[in-house]
């Protein structure tokens, strides 16, 4: 990616989320709430595609650092009272923007805490000590009254626009892509291929993988803190480990490493949950049929390179 | 210069087994130093102390007045010692162009927020990073493949770019762990060729770990010889190929003292 090319693109990628924001009183609700839980859904999956894809960490804990960033920025904006909530559009959203970015660096800091000691694990380890992390923050949450318990917080001013929604959204693919488009991190695709050969070259393997983790959840804290500002409610059950899975189910059926091709699949998955409504209580069924077929016909998925495993080399 | 390693008494243990045992030995600035032995007298583990992979139970690995023990294998590359793979180990699914790339990620006075911002910084710095990688891959004749992935290399030239890569983050001392291996004999006297060839050019040391006594006997000056984790023997090819120590190691010894 070019320097002046990428500029462009995030340029581009916030005023279209200018105009989305324009055009919405003329959309109908369902439209924008598709729209909405579409964008979220592509912070989420391009931000873990970032620890799973790229650097090859398979981590399943980001519904954990989701909930994190929901609950920091909630407690802020509700902390700010009618700041908030209150008439001025400027100091509205100007009280939504830090309140995101507190939740933001708060899930960065508990990626930071959980990756430290997690990341010499690989594998299925990694993923089993994540799938803790997630488990922990949401036992907490469920058991800690000053947030509401397993009742969850309410009244959560909806700040959560388009405008908010697609401008994170182009900011985490924009800081996905550079960073991996760059020599600095060609470094995660050496950790993700060959982690005794990239300490050869003298990359810390311990530095990327927690950069990664870290970048990640800060982005799964943003996605949390939209999330929370769109619905109005959040209670820990919402960030359960199913939350997860669905986010690796994106990055795995778009392509492990693949950015469009995740955002692809952010979209399908987030259409596919509105399309199957009508089949009721098949719809579990028929998305599980769906992503069996997909997954046999390309197991790379949707727009994926990651190399296939050849046989005969270890 | 003074970038000599130095092997002072060193000694590793895996639980009861002793790999290497209270071994001395030194390569100096621009030298050819081969470190053979029968299967499983230690050699690659002597790599695996040096590299940072392992840390030795005791004893002192250094690099010129540097102690290099317990460092982590990163940080031994950044001060001047790079290697190869007896199994080779390129990133796959990077293209030969972005192997050689990783190798200068130590090296970026530019990181991460320039990697994000893409000032002019960033393009100038990736731009100069791209001619040095160029200039790198045609000193090995490899800039045709520079775009194909690593993966799709032919065996020989895998080998080769694995060297090239090491090179890239400018090594003084470069570890070659037994790069001949199933070559044929037309690779082997290229190898030997390619490996005087990389000596002279970069003016660096090499310590070469091999098999084959027809590339170690070819390229070094001094040869260094294990066994059960000791140190049998040192001295030119010559004096190696003359040593009854090394005959007995390598063919066993007699019946009669049974």
């Amino acid at each position: 990616m070019r320097p002046a090319l990428s500029h462009l693109l995030l340029l581009g990628g916030l005023g279209l989320s200018a105009v989305l924001q324009i055009v919405s009183p003329q959309l109908d609700d369902y439209a924008v709430n598709i729209l909405i839980l579409a964008g979220i859904n592509i912070i989420l999956a391009v931000s873990l595609n970032l620890v799973n894809g790229h650097t090859g960490q398979f981590s399943l804990g980001h519904a954990g650092f989701m909930a994190a960033g929901a609950y920091a920025s909630s407690l802020v904006t509700l902390a700010s009272g009618p700041l908030a909530s209150g008439g001025d559009p400027v100091v509205k959203n100007a009280v939504f923007l830090g309140a995101l970015l507190a939740g933001g660096g708060f899930a960065a800091l508990c990626g930071f805490l959980v990756g430290v000691p997690s990341l010499r694990l690989r594998g299925d380890y990694l993923a089993i000590v994540t799938l803790g992390f997630g488990e922990i923050i949401r036992v907490v949450l469920q058991n800690t009254d000053a947030v509401g318990g397993a009742r969850g917080l309410e009244g959560i001013p909806a700040l959560t626009n388009l405008f908010w929604t697609f401008g994170i959204a182009t900011v985490t693919i924009y800081t996905v892509a550079c960073l991996v488009n760059s020599t600095y991190g060609r470094g995660f695709i050496a950790v993700r291929d060959d982690e005794i050969a990239a300490e050869a070259m003298g990359i810390s393997t311990t530095r990327y993988k927690v950069s990664a983790f870290v970048v990640g959840a800060f982005f799964a804290g943003l996605a949390g803190g939209l999330f929370a500002h769109y619905i109005s409610f959040i209670a820990p059950e919402t960030f359960n480990f199913l939350k997860s899975v669905d986010v690796v189910v994106m990055v795995i059926l778009g392509g492990m490493g693949s950015t469009p091709g995740v955002v692809a699949a952010a979209i399908l998955l987030t259409l596919l949950n509105e399309i199957l409504r009508d089949f009721e209580q098949y719809r579990m069924i028929v998305f599980s049929l769906l992503l069996i077929i997909l997954m046999i016909a390309r197991p790379q998925g949707l727009l994926g390179n990651f190399r296939k495993k050849r046989k005969g080399t270890s | 210069m003074s970038a000599s390693l130095l092997l002072d008494q060193v000694t590793m243990r895996f639980g009861g087994l002793v790999a290497v045992s209270g071994l001395d030995f030194i390569v100096n600035h621009g030298e050819m130093v081969g470190l053979i032995g029968p299967n499983g007298a230690g050699k690659t583990t002597v790599f695996n102390v040096i590299t940072g992979v392992y840390k030795p139970t005791s004893g002192t690995v250094s690099l010129g007045d540097r102690v290099l023990n317990g460092l982590p294998a990163h940080r031994i590359t950044r001060h001047g010692i790079a290697r190869t793979f007896q199994n080779i180990r390129l990133f796959g699914s990077l293209s030969v162009f972005d192997n050689v790339r990783c190798a200068m990620i130590p090296g970026l006075r530019h990181g991460v927020t320039s990697a994000l911002t893409r000032g002019p910084a960033h393009s100038r710095e990736e731009s100069r990073l791209r001619g040095e990688i160029l200039e790198l891959l045609a000193i090995f004749d490899m800039s045709g493949a520079a775009d194909s992935p690593a993966e799709g290399l032919a065996y020989g030239d895998r080998r080769r770019l694995e060297i090239v890569r090491a090179l890239a983050t400018r090594p003084r001392l470069l570890l070659l762990d037994e790069p001949a291996a199933g070559m044929n004999p037309t690779e082997k006297s290229q190898l030997i060729e390619l490996i005087r060839f990389i000596q002279k050019k970069f003016d660096i040391a090499v310590l070469l770990v091999e098999h084959d006594m027809k590339v170690v006997m070819g390229v070094c000056q001094r040869i260094v010889v294990l066994d059960y984790g000791k140190k049998i023997a040192e001295g030119t090819p010559e004096e190696i190929r003359r040593n009854p120590l090394v005959i007995e190691a390598y063919l066993g010894g007699e019946v009669a003292d049974a």
